[in-house]
């Protein structure tokens, strides 16, 4: 692999850019692996990279039924932030945005990690005193979180309309600075690059259709539509499909997959500085460095896997921002797309081996994975190398759904619910 | 938006006039102190998360106010059929399950090959 740097673009200048080489292999499946990672999004490919990098792990190949970083990797606001409320939470989230930090140098690839910070507003009292639940919590275990009044939010976000007149008027905001957004497809490429370059296997158009265990429960690999392949460990990271998956071993998941919703504008010059999320008139908002705006919106109510979603659902999230944001009321929606979330009873995640020896599961991320792919990835390396869990994921277990040890981050997890 | 029949005011309604209500034919246990937390976690947690025909419950909530069950397909969202609460879960015909079937991206075998693309005859 060659690094990118000011020096090698400068030499590829001088020879038209004809030395520049392909940013990932595109290997034939070999008969076994030590591991195999199934879904090759920016959680799976993460996993695949930490289990190279951290664990010398490079016996790994990543299964993709589609391409890589083309499912919800490739459909989400990339939202980046670590305000939520419990202790287990800051612990993943917070992990991730240290990661965030250093990623672009890590990987030697552009993820545009810009933290320009996270403003969640307040709209009634209740919000403000949940927010401000939220900034103590937050700040007790030594995550920023601070409280703008009113004047103070406009004068961080100046297109946010705080007129007296509105439905639901902004009372407040909470504000995470080291929040922000980066560049979805380049957290794909990025990973997929650097952990290619160490002896990963990614194999796209590769779906899989069955796990096979031996007599005693044990995984021994995966059938796919290529072909079978052996591995000892197989982690899925399949978001929305992951039901889907794990009943191939017969296990059934606390887990119901939803559309959610997404769409950005026609690009503009740079007029909105930050990103701001209201959960109480169910929009969010921020412009890319192509100069769309952002825009997410609610899942629909009924379970499904046709990555679609109602008009009636987009258009609500519309007349929220039309409303927070006059300046907008006349811009034109480029293309909306539905991604499909799987979503957990208490909206947190569970990355933890599952009742198949062998066997490991990263899912549940719901409306909300993207902020936490770096950690995310981290840990369930930790996890599968090791066979436990790092101490950053030891509370996102599936057995919680047996004790009662939920870690439930429904208000927190934001507009979705 | 989804047009659901509401079995008990006999209408096409759009979707903004229920709301969805989860998987359906899921029994409370009628004794629901004795039993297991492995067990109590199977019926208030774990779900089927069908990806195909899925049962499901769903209430006029801006209608007549009731409860009811519907089969869909959870891959094109096409409903099948919904009824009364209370009802047994239906058996469905093969009929009922390919009408609701998502449109296939592969051509159907009896059709006769696609002529060749412009690309290949200016080969």
């Amino acid at each position: 692999m060659r690094k990118f740097s000011g020096f090698a673009l400068a030499r590829e200048t001088m020879r038209a850019h004809k030395g520049w080489d392909r940013q990932w292999d595109n290997p034939e499946p070999r008969a076994k692996y030590e591991v195999i990672i199934i879904g090759a999004g920016g959680h799976g490919l993460a996993t695949a990279y930490y289990l190279a990098k951290v664990h010398g792990i490079t016996d790994v190949a990543v299964l993709e039924k589609g391409w890589l970083g083309g499912g919800n990797t490739g459909r989400n606001t990339t939202i980046i932030r670590s305000n939520y409320l419990y202790d287990e939470s800051a612990g993943i989230y917070d992990h991730a945005i240290k990661l965030w930090e250093t990623l672009s140098q890590e990987l030697n690839y552009n993820v545009m990690f810009s933290q320009r910070g996270v403003m969640m507003l307040a709209h009634n009292v209740h919000d403000a005193q949940v927010a401000q639940r939220h900034i103590h919590a937050n700040r007790l275990n030594g995550v920023d979180n601070e409280w703008l009044d009113r004047d103070a939010a406009k004068a961080y976000c100046p297109p946010l309309n705080i007129s007296s007149s509105l439905r639901y008027p902004v009372m407040g905001a909470a504000l995470q600075r080291r929040g922000g957004v980066a560049r979805h497809d380049a957290v794909a490429w990025g990973y997929a690059r650097a952990a290619s370059a160490m002896g990963v296997h990614i194999i796209q158009n590769c779906e899989v259709t069955g796990i096979n265990q031996d007599s005693n429960g044990q995984v021994t690999g995966v059938e796919t539509t290529r072909g079978s392949i052996g591995a000892s460990k197989v982690g899925i990271v399949a978001a929305g499909h992951t039901s889907v998956l794990m009943e191939m071993a017969g296990v059934r998941m606390p887990l119901e997959s939803f559309p959610l919703q997404a769409l950005v504008s026609e690009p503009v010059k740079p007029c909105f500085p930050c990103v701001v999320m209201s959960n109480t008139v169910h929009a969010y908002i921020s412009q890319s460095d192509k100069g769309e705006l952002v825009i997410g919106a609610g899942t629909d109510q009924y379970t499904s896997y046709s990555q679609t979603g109602g008009m009636h659902i987009i258009s609500h999230t519309l007349e929220a921002i039309c409303e927070m944001f006059p300046m907008f009321s006349r811009m034109k929606m480029l293309r909306s797309w539905g991604g499909i979330v799987d979503v957990t009873p208490d909206r947190s995640p569970i990355i933890a081996k599952t009742p198949v020896k062998g066997l490991y599961v990263n899912c549940g991320w719901g409306t909300g994975g993207f902020k936490a792919t770096p950690g995310s990835g981290h840990v369930f390396a930790h996890t599968i190398a090791k066979d436990e869990p790092h101490k950053i994921n030891a509370g996102y277990t599936l057995e919680r759904f047996t004790t009662g040890r939920l870690i439930d981050e429904a208000a927190a997890a934001a507009v979705a619910h | 938006m989804l047009l659901i029949q509401c079995p008990y005011c006999q209408e096409d309604r759009p979707e903004i006039e229920f709301q969805g209500a989860g998987e359906a034919h899921i029994a409370r246990p009628a004794n629901i102190a004795d039993i297991s937390d492995a067990e109590f976690s199977e019926y208030f947690f774990i779900r089927d998360n069908t990806k195909g025909i899925v049962f499901e419950r769903w209430r006029h909530t801006h209608g007549c106010g009731r409860f009811f069950n519907a089969v869909r397909n959870s891959i094109s969202d096409k409903f099948i059929m919904t009824y009364k609460a209370g009802e047994p879960k239906p058996e469905l015909t093969e009929e009922q399950i390919k009408a609701a079937a998502p449109i296939s991206k592969k051509p159907a075998a009896d059709k006769p090959e696609p002529s060749p693309s412009k690309a290949e005859k200016a080969k």
